[in-house]
């Protein structure tokens, strides 16, 4: 992949030293490194798309079927293949826990993380900088150091292998990066319009939920997306805290199908159930693709 | 202030910070778990861990992680941003190649595929005799990949987990490149074509330092990703491979403290983890700053 794209670059460096109008040899050169940059980008999209189209394709045919070829179009629509994914192998009502877990954790986080970025960007306070400190070292801190721990705490309060548990885990691990980013948001805030409205009587309360949140919109969008890929696709928390299979979220469940699958040899449900996991994420992905892309290129600047 | 910092940030801690510094206490013990007492037993866990074979392989292969994963990822996705943003024809204004908006669009794509359905469907495509991969290579005439195992070949399995990886970040950075790249003034590269600089030239002198800032951030949370890495290594070989050729840290510390009840060992592993982590990002900060790269997260 990389070989290519040098290949690419070491072609446009014979193209630099011209000068406004291009002699014809340079403009030769030009069109020769502008059509192999196009087929570094086709090639690129080939292998970004073949993997996911290919998924696609054979979730609608039998597992003889996969393993006779992997390019043949399957006879005919194999949808049952989606049917067993959803009941036999329980992804239904995994998909449930995940949307019942995810919703609560995503609501919980932009509200508690929304209030202390708040606080964190506009109220000096003795020790706000150790606090800013404390929450970027949880963005550091790999989570495997804190997991055999946090595994007792939530067995001492009864919430080990519960749906609650889980969203308190998600919440309180998806809280450093939703503060880190939102407090920045904050402190570009006109600081005016928080003072007029406390000079007007507003309580806190009501300055933060009525005016000043109004005013985060674009901000808390775009976290609140990038916080429910992250939520959505969240693995190792379920898989630690979280073992009654009553309660798998959807990862684990497809997990858990995929190491059964080698016995079972149900690849069609099993590519199914893939597409399944990957529908929700990419018609979100899609519906508000021009807000995330909008939201990573702040990222990238904050 | 109390209600809207003071609870939230209590739960955090009690949630986050607290775990991190018990495990570190934990790693000075031989607790079971299972059994109320917790023996001190002072840095002995660190020195079986230090001779422990298994361990050492599994903190190599992470290692390799760290030093492959970020860097392929950062140049590829980089010589991607500048070919969507200033790549174009050479004629006219400064612009990308045709169709950049369809390119960021599709290339985001692995980002929103949960982790764990990557490494599936990877899996699949490596399978050595229905997977996509083998029918290309011998659809091309390439025999001597029929049935070629790629996951369970000593010499290809890391090789092959790293690509899966790459693939699922590329796009990502790709996508965070461009954004941080349209922030540049456009007469920069303007000014730097009329100078003569060539396509590279203006991709090293003008996008890359202008953008420094966004490279490092990017490349620690990619560093701090491959060091875990722990989805990918689950779904592609749960064992940790052919003769533990993909065997990582996180794994180790998986089995250790779940499997096998070692909660002391596996806290210890897993302050390693977080020493190398701690170590890496202070690497790459001190790196970019001897390369001039200002103290502020703004790039």
């Amino acid at each position: 992949m990389s070989a290519v794209v040098d290949r690419t670059a070491g072609g446009a460096r014979t193209t630099g030293p011209e000068r406004g109008e291009n002699p014809r040899g340079g403009r030769r050169g030009d069109r020769a490194v502008g059509a192999a940059s196009q087929a570094v980008l086709v090639v690129w999209t080939v292998l970004v798309v073949a993997p996911l189209l290919w998924t696609l394709v054979s979730s609608f045919k039998t597992t003889q079927e996969i393993f006779a070829s992997p390019f043949s179009l399957p006879t005919s629509l194999h949808l049952e293949n989606y049917v067993n994914a959803w009941t036999l192998a329980g992804i239904g009502r995994y998909f449930l826990n995940s949307v019942l877990v995810v919703t609560g954790a995503l609501v919980l986080t932009m509200l508690l993380g929304s209030m202390s970025a708040y606080v964190l960007a506009r109220f000096p306070f003795p020790g706000r900088g150790a606090v800013r400190t404390l929450v970027v070292a949880g963005l550091t801190f790999p989570i495997f150091l804190a997991v055999v721990p946090l595994f007792f705490i939530l067995q001492q309060v009864g919430l080990l292998n519960t749906l609650p548990g889980l969203v308190a885990a998600y919440t309180a691990y998806a809280y450093p990066f939703t503060v880190f980013f939102l407090v920045s948001f904050f402190e570009d805030l006109p600081a005016e319009v928080a003072e007029a409205a406390s000079i007007d009587g507003a309580s806190e309360w009501r300055t933060f939920f009525q005016v000043m949140l109004p005013m985060a919109r674009p901000g808390m969008a775009a976290v609140a997306i990038l916080n429910f890929v992250g939520l959505w696709n969240q693995f190792l928390l379920p898989v630690v805290l979280n073992s009654d299979q009553g309660n798998y979220v959807l990862t684990q469940g497809m997990a858990s199908f995929a190491s059964q699958a080698g016995y079972s040899v149900d690849f069609g449900a099993l590519f199914a159930g893939a597409v399944t996991t990957i529908v929700p994420v990419l018609v979100v992905y899609l519906v508000f693709q021009r807000r995330l892309q909008g939201s990573v290129a702040q990222g990238s600047v904050k | 202030m109390v209600v809207f910092l003071g609870l939230p940030f209590c739960f955090y801690v009690l949630m986050v910070l607290y775990p991190f510094t018990q495990a570190t206490y934990y790693s000075l013990t031989a607790w079971t778990g299972f059994s109320p007492e917790q023996p001190f037993v002072g840095l002995g866990n660190y020195a079986r861990l230090a001779s422990d074979g298994q361990f050492r392989t599994a903190l190599g292969n992470s290692l390799t992680l760290l030093v492959v994963v970020p860097a392929v990822v950062m140049v590829a996705s980089f010589a991607l941003a500048c070919l969507l943003t200033f790549g174009g024809s050479t004629a006219g204004s400064v612009r990308g190649m045709r169709g950049t908006a369809f390119y960021r669009v599709v290339s985001f794509f692995p980002y929103v595929v949960p982790a764990i359905v990557i490494g599936i469907i990877w899996a699949q495509i490596y399978d050595p005799s229905g997977g996509l991969l083998n029918g290309v290579l011998t659809a091309v005439g390439l025999d001597r990949f029929t049935d070629f195992a790629w996951l369970g070949d000593v010499g290809t399995a890391m090789g092959a987990t790293i690509a899966v990886i790459v693939w699922a970040f590329i796009g990502f950075y790709m996508v965070l490149f461009v954004a941080a790249i349209q922030g540049i003034d456009p007469e920069l590269f303007e000014a730097a074509r009329l100078d003569g600089a060539g396509r590279v030239r203006s991709a090293l002198s003008i996008a890359l330092p202008a953008i420094a800032g966004s490279v490092r951030t990017a490349y620690v949370y990619m560093g701090i990703l491959a060091l875990d890495a722990f989805v990918y290594m689950q779904a592609l070989n749960p064992n940790g491979g052919p003769d533990s050729s993909t065997l990582v840290v996180t794994q180790q510390i998986f089995s250790t403290a779940f499997s096998q009840g070692q909660f002391g060992v596996a806290c210890a592993m897993g302050v390693v983890l977080a020493l190398v982590t701690l170590l890496f990002v202070g690497l790459v900060f001190a790196v970019f700053r001897l390369l001039g790269v200002r103290g502020g997260a703004r790039g």
